[in-house]
């Protein structure tokens, strides 16, 4: 039996602890209005001063077997998005449906961590300096009550591409950059996840090494059928692995949709900018103006209405007093923004007309 | 052709400790008056220690410095003491990657500037302040009054970003430095960011020697490219040359690797393996062990440049034929 | 199947952390003289009734205050006229017991103190940390002194009350470097597979914490040695006619008109221990590469 049969038939055990319960029809992932304020301390009794909006009323779906990409700038809220996912930060309000089952409700915190995994951006400080690596990753399988924990590491430690002979007994200190995110990769998949939430998960490799990493992420997504939500800045590798893209501003989802359709025209403002600010590739044609001025605003004190209306150069009176809606536009296989642009009766005077991009 | 603004001959530099790293092996470099050249290459390919040299930053007692560094026809590595001095934040002087920690947070953004100004311009307090407000305005930060008297922390990355390069700038080098400037940004910031230090080079006709990892950077700053990998260039020429006719087989994994135009899906053409530890000097091509047209002849002695036009060059055997073969 | 690509063979040495401790070490001379002469006190001390010395506590009337190089005292006699090679020998096993055993109570309660406030953080570090302040609030001499006082001479008392004086600045360490490991990814990502706040302490913190903490402790070992010398010294330490540096330093003090270097003897060892301490600690914090 070769390894990858090993690998199957232990999916398949999991599989029994935390089925495919809703069919395909439904979303493995639905978030409904997640709300999480961070307070910000301050003075001699640490009184709290003023609430970082860090994610305010998102709510977004993952398909079984799709890859959604979140992009966005620091401050956006995506990684805090995916911490309330994983149960790492508590949430303050919302929903989280893991495949028809609430969280908190018919699914407890500890059956969610069996579903939903997590790889961190830095590949050094994720892992335990103290450990060899075969113990790491087989320590979530030792926690979950899993059969061979060691047995795991080592077939999955094949499966990403390190040889268990030669690296199991090694320290993280001893492998290089690319090789401690196929080690974090493979601690991810120990617990036989459903969903891995990639949080900059390849933004600190070397470009070579980073195309070897995304190779492989292809490859497990394909073989373990897994259900990818990959965080990025970098919209280039969020266009090439994601089928859908979320962007988000300052703790709102702005627009969302098929990468194919964001691609090809982005309907809100701010995703306009992000994608103009990508560094040209073509040496006689470079960037000649900056498509925002300034830096993001604090999500601290957000600005009023619609949060981009300070860096906006469509804004109109409506935009700083009335938040939009994320409304689909017609005909665009579901793609979303949150703009008054698109919605006629918003009362923006520009709403509606397609000559002003 | 005028005397080069920077001249790098044979640079080697190697780190001594629990074990030597040979993180410079045989540069030569050269950079015109005026000229903005992009050192593109990975973690560990030595463009950040070829700045740290240029500035006579590496720990004299950790690191082996040989060959010739002329920055305006000086010998930096004669320079001491005063000299030094001068020469840093004079002659040139560098941006970092994180402002955060380049700038001092008991000071306010206007005294450390007008401190320098004073410092290598002998010019009067108040004389100084208004240098530093004129390169706070040249930086386009909006109420530059107001900012004189902002410490760092009260300041946005991008902000930081801006007044550290008023702060390079403020004493007006002939040659700026920067050290991925743009890294920590987020991508709004950073295309003003580069937008801006490419106006600054134009308005002050300074030489900029710009590090960065990031090819799509690279091209939005620089004339020229040099992509370095494990201690030396492997290919140098104008940025157009470097993207759209790269010769080397390192540059054309990198740049396949940028993803700029790969299709949705399909399977990346990765460059396997990773860089070298550099634990021994190179006797062989260093790219060779991740080559994909490498030869008998790649992993037994080094390459030497082939020069394709002039200031085009590209240390591949393979160079040539791959040239012939098109 | 699609093979993930194989990847590199960076060729990293395999070395584990203790045996590039001790090499170090090794390599460090300072360090290496310092433990030598800890180690000969230390076995001195444990083996001082095998070594034929005289008996420490018989005095003589008529050989008191011999000086040093005396016929049968080498190093001379005290105040009761006896042998001060002996009472110096013997009166390491106990200044050097109650100079580091409340260091190694005080590591381990200080520890737990802070490992659990720095993990658990909230209210739970509150009342734990201020709890601790009120105590660091006080000089460290004055606490001794204060504690002791109240509880009397004698040896457990100085134990016990050396061993509340470093609980505060030991708590106060592994809970400074306790929330730092804490906001780690490894930490998320251990309590992302579903680990109890125990076992992720158990497997993930303590490994990651401990060294530090230790590095802060041998440092503490001299200003203990000192503090308990000194508890002595004020009499409400050791009591006599036990052996113990510090309170043959204040027997001793009158004579020190009459034999000035006998009487500094007892302060030499004090002083030499405390200084290897010190220089040990050093090595082993470069050696453990702890910055702090």
């Amino acid at each position: 039996m070769s390894m990858t049969d090993t690998l199957h038939d232990t999916a398949a055990q999991t599989a029994e602890g935390l089925p495919d319960k809703g069919g395909p029809a439904q979303p493995l992932l639905i978030v409904k209005d997640m709300q999480k304020y961070f307070p910000v301390r301050g003075g001699i009794f640490g009184r709290t001063q003023a609430m970082v909006q860090a994610v305010d009323g998102v709510s977004f779906e993952v398909k079984k077997g799709e890859t959604l990409g979140i992009v966005g700038e620091s401050g956006c809220g995506k990684s805090t998005t995916a911490r309330l996912l994983i149960g790492l930060t508590e949430k303050d309000s919302g929903e989280i449906i893991f495949d028809g089952q609430g969280v908190g409700d018919s699914l407890n915190l500890r059956d969610l961590r069996r579903g939903v995994q997590m790889v961190f951006q830095d590949s050094y400080a994720s892992l335990n300096p103290r450990l060899t690596i075969e113990e790491s990753i087989a320590f979530g399988a030792r926690v979950q009550g899993l059969s061979d924990p060691i047995g795991r590491a080592h077939s999955l430690m094949e499966r990403v591409g390190l040889a268990p002979e030669r690296f199991a007994q090694r320290y993280p200190h001893e492998v290089s950059g690319g090789q401690r995110q196929r080690i974090n990769i493979a601690r991810a998949l120990a617990m036989s996840p459903r969903l891995v939430v990639l949080d900059e998960a390849v933004s600190a490799l070397d470009k070579s090494v980073e195309a070897q990493v995304l190779n492989l992420l292809a490859d497990l997504r394909e073989e373990f059928g897994l259900t990818y939500i990959f965080i990025s800045h970098d919209l280039n590798v969020v266009r090439y692995i994601s089928d859908r893209i979320l962007v988000m501003y300052l703790g709102e989802v702005v627009e969302v949709g098929p990468v194919v359709s964001i691609w090809e025209d982005q309907a809100h403002p701010y995703t306009r900018s992000l994608f103009s600010a990508m560094p040209s590739m073509d040496p006689e044609n470079r960037t000649k103006t900056p498509p925002l001025t300034g830096d993001p605003p604090n999500p601290i004190n957000p600005p009023s209405g619609c949060r981009f209306h300070t860096r906006c150069r469509f804004v109109d009176t409506v935009c700083k007093e009335k938040a939009p809606a994320l409304r689909e536009l017609p005909g665009r296989g579901g793609h979303c923004a949150a703009c008054h642009l698109h919605d006629p009766d918003s009362g923006h005077d520009k709403a509606g007309r397609e000559d002003i991009w | 052709m005028k005397a080069p603004l920077v001249e790098i001959q044979d640079l080697v530099v190697r780190f001594k400790g629990d074990r030597t790293v040979h993180a410079i092996n045989g540069l030569d470099l050269t950079l015109q008056q005026g000229e903005t050249l992009a050192l593109l290459g990975e973690s560990g390919s030595g463009k950040s220690v070829t700045l740290k040299t240029l500035l006579a930053l590496l720990p004299p007692k950790r690191s082996e410095v040989e060959g010739g560094i002329a920055v305006n026809g000086t010998d930096v590595r004669k320079l001491k003491g005063k000299a030094l001095q001068k020469y840093r934040g004079g002659e040139v002087s560098m941006v970092f990657q994180d402002p955060g920690l380049a700038l001092d947070p008991v000071y306010t953004v206007g005294a450390q500037i007008s401190e320098a100004v004073m410092r290598h311009k002998g010019v009067s307090r108040d004389e100084a302040m208004s240098t530093a407000l004129d390169m706070l305005r040249r930086v386009r930060i909006p109420s530059p009054e107001r900012r004189l008297k902002n410490y760092p922390h009260e300041l946005s990355g991008g902000m930081r970003q801006r007044v550290m390069i008023a702060l390079a700038l403020a004493c007006r080098p002939r040659l700026l430095l920067a050290d991925e400037p743009t890294t920590a940004l987020d991508a709004t910031v950073q295309i003003q960011i580069l937008l801006l230090l490419r106006e600054l080079q134009r308005e002050f006709g300074m030489g900029v020697i710009f590090v960065t990892h990031d090819i799509g950077v690279a091209v939005e700053v620089s004339e020229r490219i040099a992509v370095m990998y494990a201690g030396q260039i492997v290919e140098e020429g104008t940025t157009s040359e470097i993207i759209n006719n790269p010769r080397h087989p390192y540059t054309q994994g990198l740049l396949a690797a940028n993803l700029h135009d790969v299709a949705r899906g399909e399977r990346l053409n990765a460059i396997p393996g990773a860089p070298p530890p550099l634990e021994e000097r190179p006797t062989a091509c260093s790219f060779a062990p991740r080559c994909p047209i490498a030869g008998p002849e790649c992993r037994a002695s080094l390459p030497d440049f082939v020069t394709l036009a002039p200031r085009r060059r590209v240390a591949c055997f393979r160079a040539l034929e791959a040239a012939a073969a098109e | 199947m699609a093979i993930a690509e194989t990847i590199d063979a960076a060729p990293a040495q395999r070395s584990g952390y203790w045996a590039g401790v001790a090499s170090r070490l090794r390599r460090d001379p300072v360090t290496m003289i310092c433990l030598a002469v800890l180690a000969l006190l230390i076995l001195s001390a444990i083996f001082a009734p095998f070594l034929g010395l005289q008996d420490p506590y018989k005095g003589s009337m008529i050989a008191r205050l011999k000086p040093i190089g005396t016929p049968g005292h080498p190093l001379g006699t005290d105040e009761q006229g006896r042998d001060m090679l002996a009472r110096l020998i013997y009166g390491g096993r106990l200044t050097l017991f109650i100079g580091l055993m409340p260091v190694v109570l005080a590591f381990f309660v200080g520890s737990i103190l802070g490992i659990v406030a720095g993990y658990a953080g909230g209210m739970v570090n509150t009342v734990i940390m201020r709890t601790v302040d009120v105590f660091f609030a006080f000089p460290s001499v004055l606490l001794a002194i204060a504690i002791s006082g109240a509880l009397g001479a004698g040896i457990v008392n100085s134990l016990v009350s050396l061993t509340i004086v470093f609980i505060p600045p030991l708590t106060r360490v592994a809970e400074a470097v306790t929330s730092g490991v804490r906001s780690l990814d490894y930490i998320d990502a251990a309590r992302a597979s579903g680990a109890s706040a125990l076992t992720v302490i158990r497997v993930h913190v303590i490994g990651n914490v401990l060294s530090p903490i230790f590095v802060y402790a041998t440092s503490l070992t001299s200003v203990c040695m000192i503090l308990a010398a000194g508890l002595s010294f004020l009499g409400i330490g050791v009591r006599p006619p036990e052996p113990e540096w510090g309170l043959m330093l204040n027997t001793l003090r009158s004579a020190i008109y009459v034999n000035p270097w006998l009487s500094a003897l007892p302060g030499l060892m004090i002083f030499i221990t405390s200084l290897c301490l010190n220089l040990v600690s050093d090595g082993v914090r470069s050696a453990m590469n702890v910055h702090d």
